[in-house]
């Protein structure tokens, strides 16, 4: 097939716009994070999942029902794939034993249905895990983002280094807004799936700031907001295809991964879109606004540099 | 011309024919099996295999075949997850009493695969079912009880050096010897330092008492804290193997936390019935005073217990145990010199030592039993149910005459076999925990669950894979199709890798593998790109080809790099399943720079390299 011809489009005519959109995301999540929070799956608050297939479909509230008939309150009932499918989660009741306290729903419940019902899997974490994972989580994102912010200011500059941080926080902090805004459930695979979404905008980034620094020591006139245009130009049709290509896959496993991976790979498809937004809008962007130059990188260096690492 | 040397080719097809051979085995299908391992006072003859195939065929369950392992274990092998429980039930329902049943999965090699001497990747709990249980040491508690033994022992010496003091308490972290006066103190002071001199030793003055104070130094607490993680992590690791689970995984992570891993563990009540069983021992007196025909009879004294012995003959024994499982600090099974018949030797801690010297010292001519209590799970027919339940069984296994006085350091006969002996050993040895534990965190994958996983992680792989395929070789043409080969390649040495490492293959591992398709398919679209950008800028086709590569490698190399950074992040601090997904990615990365740079380049070179080209197909 032969290439796409794309138009030479002045994206960085529409910066400010695209900023002032990105803010205005950036803004809600904001509002709904400090609103309604995140809705943290078991993985952060600690308690149990317990998940059945039954036989035959069967209605949730006659679930809820059965377990508020032995005195289980409190326990939330939703379908997870399929009406068949089940799942249950009880909050963490101090220190009672798990494994009793699944026992004893997973009799109660068979007893309802005659037995036709199969236990699919159950989940106990603890509060104090819990909150260590959360913890943990946390100090996660922080340091991936210092080492990436060391590593790319030693290959380019502060400023590329800063921009790229920028763009990649913004994709994160976008990712976790869509799960606050929709109360989807955010679990330690979502955790997982932000951390992949900060690598794959970051390596989005770099692509353009390769090519921008490669301009920046190859073009000697124009401004830096025209070789970045022209850098974002060049490699526009590379961010297409391979958004396209990550893009096939992560459908592929939001569609038939399963209902245990529908999180992960949402947190991917945001992440994704996002990232490519972010990379021509954010990072560079916020390394013009910092004045990067062609005098950054005055010191050229050799073509093919790195070719020694070639495995 | 694009050429590279015989011996850069050679070794790129060796590194990728080594890939391809190491990942052979994950092609064999994994059978859903049950091993199963001869009960105590059961040996694996070779009619246990047709007991086992009979009672399969009656329950109308159908296997593919039954194995003999190396260690003596069969291993019935099930074409689904469906048939392998319902093979584990009538196995369990009709020969439970003398076969113990663990679910596994097992690869089905052919022999020159297993001579080679390679295997597959191992599945996480969450493609094969199973039960992961995360357990946290009360460290605390493990300090307090330490110095609960040394306040023992202080009161012990001080008492035996007729020294006089007030009191000997555990104060918080510290053990507070309290005397009357100075002199005495000095006096306790001297005996104290011989034995607990590495302690931190105070004199304090407090009012009218005069004290001495012993605290742990921090690296004493460390090491004790330590023995205590590693104490505790063989006393699982005994009580598992003991109830031969098959390929348990018991280790710790971290200052205080230990990881249970039972692959085929089924219902999560078992669980704890794992955790908790244990085998020990009880010395009792034997009640020589009333008659045993009237306690069977129904008139058992108040101060004794009705006991049987192996062979069913009943025993009467007095209540007050003379010492008890957990008092025993050390346990050796050998053979009895003068019977040749097996036994342990037991030592016993210094309470259970004087209290043992006692009894035996009061008690020279009696008879005295040794009880084993074992906890052990049996399916009973309730109401043509089968119901599993745990029976508490308490068995004499010896009678014997006290000849002498003896205290910390023992002999039991009366075991069935050397392996009974070996057992208990191990079991009295490592039978109490250092510490206490509490389980923190619990996940039970029911075996369906784990087929569901495997089969939608691989279908996503699949349809992903075809969609990038298809869509490379559209686009890109020829060289789209060189990119589609090295990224199966690329598949391959994940594979291959992972199972070098011993990395276990998660649901998270696999969209760590889907993820990883996509994104190694940017090297090569960043190649193929810059090719393109060249071939416009109007040069020849084989310096489009160089300056492709030359071009593109510092973007893929940085781009790589800092997505390297995440997974490593991820790595150190993700658990379980996430250190999955981690490996993957990272194996993955690492891989798609071998294969989209230096293999993609080898087949170009090879194929277009030499030629004179007029265009190029990109």
């Amino acid at each position: 097939m032969r290439e796409i011809k794309l138009p030479y489009i002045d994206y960085m005519a529409q910066r400010w716009k695209a900023l002032y959109l990105s803010g205005a995301l950036l803004l809600i999540t904001f509002v709904s994070l400090a609103v309604q929070g995140l809705n943290f799956g078991l993985d952060f608050t600690g308690g149990t999942v317990i998940e059945l297939g039954y036989q035959e479909p069967v209605e949730t509230a006659a679930v809820s029902q059965a377990l508020e008939g032995v005195g289980l309150t409190g326990v939330t009932v939703q379908y997870f794939g399929s009406n068949r499918d089940v799942l249950l989660r009880i909050p963490p009741s101090g220190e009672t034993s798990n494994a009793a306290l699944s026992q004893k729903v997973f009799d109660t419940l068979a007893a309802a249905v005659g037995g036709k019902v199969e236990m699919r899997r159950v989940e106990f974490v603890g509060p104090q895990v819990g909150e260590e994972l959360t913890e943990q989580g946390g100090l996660a994102v922080l340091y991936s983002v210092f080492g990436i912010l060391i590593y790319v200011a030693l290959r380019f500059e502060w400023r590329f280094s800063v921009g790229a941080v920028a763009a990649t926080v913004h994709d994160a902090i976008i990712v976790l807004g869509v799960f606050s805004v929709f109360q989807l459930d955010f679990d330690l695979n979502v955790l997982a799936s932000v951390l992949t979404v900060v690598g794959y905008s970051l390596n989005d980034t770099i692509v353009i700031f390769d090519r921008v620094r490669e301009n920046f020591r190859k073009v000697r006139k124009g401004t830096p907001l025209q070789i970045m245009n022209q850098s974002v130009n060049e490699t526009m049709s590379r961010t297409i295809i391979t958004a396209l290509t990550v893009f096939l896959v992560v459908i592929a496993l939001y569609l038939f991964g399963g209902e245990t991976l529908r999180g992960f790979s949402l947190a991917l498809l945001v992440g994704l879109v996002s990232g490519t937004w972010s990379t021509i809008y954010i990072a560079s962007n916020v390394a013009i606004l910092l004045g990067v130059s062609p005098a950054n990188l005055a010191v050229p260096k050799k073509e093919g540099e790195g070719a020694g690492a070639q495995v | 011309m694009n050429r590279y040397p015989l011996w850069k080719n050679l070794l790129i097809l060796g590194i990728v024919l080594l890939g391809i051979i190491l990942a052979l085995p994950n092609l064999f299908s994994q059978d859903p099996s049950i091993e199963i391992a001869a009960a105590r006072k059961t040996e694996m003859t070779a009619a246990s295999a047709d007991e086992i195939r009979a009672a399969l065929e009656n329950a109308k369950v159908p296997f593919k075949r039954i194995d003999t392992l190396d260690n003596g274990k069969l291993l019935v092998r099930f074409t689904s997850s469906g048939d392998q429980l319902r093979g584990q039930e009538a196995i369990e329902n009709t020969l439970s009493e003398r076969y113990r049943s663990a679910l596994t999965l097992s690869t089905d090699l052919p022999g020159w695969v297993q001579a080679l001497g390679l295997q597959p990747m191992t599945l996480g709990l969450d493609l094969r079912g199973g039960v992961y249980v995360l357990i946290d040491v009360d460290m605390e508690a493990a300090v307090d009880q330490a110095l609960d033994r040394y306040v023992e022992e202080i009161r012990t010496q001080l008492r035996d050096a007729k020294v006089r003091y007030t009191t000997v308490s555990r104060v918080q972290h510290q053990v507070v010897v309290k005397f009357a006066d100075a002199q005495a103190r000095e006096a306790g002071y001297k005996i104290i330092v011989k034995q607990f001199g590495d302690l931190k030793l105070e004199n304090v003055d407090q009012g009218s008492d005069f004290l001495i104070t012993l605290a742990m130094t921090p690296m004493q607490e460390k090491q004790l804290k330590d023995f205590a993680l590693q104490q505790n992590v063989t006393t699982l690791r005994n009580r598992v193997n003991a109830l031969g689970v098959a390929e348990p995984n018991i280790a710790r992570q971290g200052d205080r936390r230990i990881v249970v891993q039972l692959p085929g563990a089924q219902d999560p009540g078992r669980l704890k019935e794992i955790l908790g069983a244990t085998a020990t021992l009880e010395y009792r007196l034997v009640d020589t005073e009333h008659s045993v025909a009237d306690a069977e009879a129904g008139k058992v004294p108040a101060a004794s217990r009705l006991y049987r012995d192996r062979d069913g003959r009943p025993v009467l024994l007095k209540r007050r145990v003379i010492v008890t499982g957990d008092q025993i600090t050390d346990a050796a099974s050998g053979f009895d010199p003068q019977s040749g018949t097996p036994m342990v030797t037991v030592a016993l801690d210094a309470p259970g030592g004087r209290r043992m010297f006692d009894m035996t010292t009061e008690n020279v001519g009696k008879p005295m039993a040794v009880v084993f209590i074992e906890n052990r799970t049996i399916t009973k027919q309730v109401d043509g149910k089968p119901v599993k339940q745990t029976q508490k069984v308490e068995e004499v296994i010896s009678v014997a005459t006290i000849r002498e006085p003896f205290g910390r350091r023992f002999q039991t006969t009366g075991l069935d076999s050397s392996e009974e002996a070996h057992n208990l050993a191990l079991l009295l040895r490592a039978g109490a925990l250092a510490a206490p534990i509490q389980i923190v965190e619990e996940r039970t994958v029911g075996p369906s669950l784990g087929q569901d996983n495997i089969d939608q992680g691989l279908m996503s792989v699949t349809i992903g894979f075809l969609a990038v395929v298809v869509f490379m070789g559209v686009y890109y043409s020829w060289f789209g199709m060189v990119a589609n080969v090295v990224l199966l390649l690329n598949l391959v040495l994940i594979v291959a890798v992972m199972g070098l490492l011993g990395a276990t293959l998660t649901m998270p591992g696999i969209a760590g593998m889907v993820l990883t398709i996509g994104m190694a398919v940017d090297a090569n679209v960043l190649i193929f790109e810059r090719m393109r950008e060249e071939i416009r800028n109007g040069n020849t086709p084989q310096a489009c080809i160089a300056a492709g590569y030359d071009k593109a490698l510092s973007a893929i190399i940085d781009g790589n790099v800092t997505t390297l950074i995440a997974a490593v992040v991820l790595f150190s601090f993700g658990t379980g399943p996430i250190k999955g997904f981690a490996v993957t990615l990272t194996v993955g990365l690492i891989a798609s720079m071998f294969t989209a740079i230096t293999c993609s380049r080898a087949m170009i070179n090879s194929i277009w390299g030499g030629k004179r080209l007029k265009t190029l197909p990109v």
